[in-house]
């Protein structure tokens, strides 16, 4: 901070060093206070407290039928993201032809799938096998190629998945629909003068650039979706994280500390995933703005070599 | 079809060109001719229908109604193969539109890679010598926003070279660009034409218009009001219109 005579009313001081002192905040200090007294309070509690079963927490968190779901649950978690993804960037570009039935086809899949819950798709997925209890694979009313028996355990896994695909692909289509459109309509154009067709065009110049604006939420749907898992009961497929706590604690009737695991796990996932978001966003943010930061401007500051205007009012 | 009728023939024929957008005429029996290895300028006020006409005969906007010649083939026709006709019309806009993902080399292999299937090595050669030509080999590997503006239009402009069209279409390829920029790009397109490249250009630089026009065509009301070699449309124009129009020119100070 350097003084200026603004005309007030000590000319003579304008010159003197002024000695900085921050502002008192009081109000932050006690507030800070309380809360870290409360923390504190709620882990010696919890700590203490017997009813947490802290024992019970601790030999069952590697548990075989815990990580055994800790597997399923990442199994579902990406088989689904998965089929989402793919089938959302094939909803996004129906959506966005020019083709009327295509067009209308992907707004009716949007509607119906955004528009009911996805537990009651899931409850519908487990009902599969009673509306249509043999799958054949093959030309209609002519030859069959494969067929397949629905009623396995198998196929609750594999419904599992499809569910949770099959919505996730509608949220999906509306990420990869604002993606798209966030292209300029320029470059299509351009692409189309050089003689490439419509498909190629998407692939080598729209869609890269859409990955800026697909990308994060891509990650929240990723981290969304790994906590959706534990609505697969309703298939209803037993396999994943949750189920197998439920399962344990309905055994050894100690839900409390089996929560706890179960939470532990579903916790430490989504921070894996927080962290690899946290990167891919820095990623893709790179030369998306021409702003500049706070501390390139500093850099620029110094390089021009005025470093006491460096802080934040260059 | 009689090979003779095709070399006497000029390159471009226009004829009755209808286009228009919902209720909004841009275009009305548009007539238009430009022979091979002559460069036709279009000039005319904004809305006058310039890059709609440029639009229309590389098949961006699909014609209404009239016939379009490109060497001796109705391309108007909506039976033609339009990415093939689009590979002999080059097109370069006000804005660049380079592919901002992609290294300058790469902008300008990606057609010749992906539509015509050049092998990767012959692909590259060319397009090196394609930046040569335009005077930018040194920035191949660079992305184009390390680019001034005028690199990047000499880059669109390599970008459209490279897969050696029949005509080139220029779309007001100088009004985005800063004053002292300006020069580059229209040397470059002097440059093309001395080497006997087909073109139809649009533009508000009127002194660049009379340099290097064969034929100047006034547009007005979406058709071609008053044509002729620039020494006739800038010295002596016939139609009020015309008259009107470079005088609003003139008072602007770009005459």
């Amino acid at each position: 901070m350097t003084p200026e005579p603004s005309g007030a009313a000590q000319p003579g001081s304008a010159a003197d060093v002024i000695k900085a002192i921050p502002l008192r905040r009081p109000g932050r200090w006690i507030a800070a206070f309380v809360i870290l007294v409360l923390v504190v309070l709620f882990i010696y509690g919890a700590a203490t407290n017997a009813n947490f079963q802290w024992s019970t927490y601790r030999s069952y968190l590697f548990d075989r039928r815990i990580t055994k779901g800790v597997w399923a649950t990442l199994q579902l978690t990406f088989l689904a993201m998965a089929l989402g993804v793919v089938l959302g960037v094939a909803l996004a570009v129906m959506r966005l032809s020019a083709n009327p039935v295509l067009k209308s086809v992907a707004w009716a899949y949007l509607w119906v799938f955004r528009g009911t819950p996805v537990y009651v798709q899931l409850v519908f997925w487990g009902l599969f096998s009673s509306i249509y209890p043999h799958l054949s694979l093959g030309i209609p009313f002519a030859h069959q190629f494969a067929h397949f028996d629905i009623q396995s355990l198998q196929a609750f896994f594999f419904f599992a998945a499809l569910g949770l695909g099959l919505n996730e692909a509608a949220y999906m289509a509306e990420i990869v629909r604002a993606g798209i459109s966030s292209v300029g309509e320029g470059q299509s154009e351009a692409a189309t003068a050089l003689g490439m067709s419509w498909p190629l065009t998407m692939r080598r110049v729209v869609l890269p650039q859409a990955m800026r604006v697909i990308i994060p939420p891509t990650g929240n749907e990723l981290i969304s979706m790994l906590k959706t898992t534990s609505l697969v009961i309703a298939v209803p497929f037993t396999g994943d994280l949750y189920s197998q706590a439920r399962q344990i604690s309905g055994a050894n009737f100690r839900p409390v500390p089996l929560l706890m695991v179960a939470s532990t796990w579903y916790l430490a996932i989504t921070s894996v995933l927080m962290v690899g978001q946290y990167f891919l966003e820095k990623h893709y943010a790179k030369g998306s703005s021409r702003t500049m930061t706070a501390r390139q401007l500093r850099v620029l500051a110094k390089a021009i070599g005025n470093p006491d205007r460096g802080g934040d009012g260059a | 079809m009689s090979v003779p009728q095709t070399l006497a023939a000029p390159l471009l024929s226009v004829r009755g060109l209808r286009k228009s957008f919902g209720k909004s005429v841009v275009l009305t029996d548009l007539d238009l001719d430009v022979p091979e290895h002559t460069c036709t300028v279009l000039i005319g006020a904004s809305g006058s229908g310039k890059s709609t006409l440029l639009r229309c005969l590389n098949l961006l906007e699909v014609v209404d109604d009239g016939v379009v010649e490109l060497d001796g083939q109705d391309i108007a026709d909506p039976r033609v193969d339009a990415n093939a006709i689009r590979s002999k019309v080059g097109i370069v806009f006000q804005a660049f539109n380079l592919f901002p993902h992609l290294s300058v080399l790469d902008n300008v292999m990606l057609a010749p890679r992906r539509v015509h299937r050049v092998r990767r090595q012959q692909a590259e050669s060319d397009a090196v010598a394609m930046l040569e030509r335009v005077g930018l080999s040194d920035k191949a590997r660079a992305r184009p926003d390390e680019l001034s503006g005028g690199q990047q239009q000499r880059v669109a402009i390599a970008r459209a070279l490279v897969n050696r069209p029949r005509l080139m279409l220029f779309d007001e390829v100088t009004s985005a660009l800063d004053p002292e920029l300006v020069g580059e790009v229209l040397t470059l397109i002097r440059e093309l034409k001395s080497d006997g490249m087909t073109m139809v250009v649009a533009t508000h630089e009127m002194g660049f218009a009379r340099e290097v026009a064969d034929q100047v065509c006034f547009l007005d009301g979406g058709r071609v009001l008053e044509q002729g070699p620039p020494a006739q449309i800038f010295g002596a124009p016939q139609e009020p219109r015309t008259r009107q129009f470079l005088a609003r020119i003139v008072a602007a100070g770009r005459l």
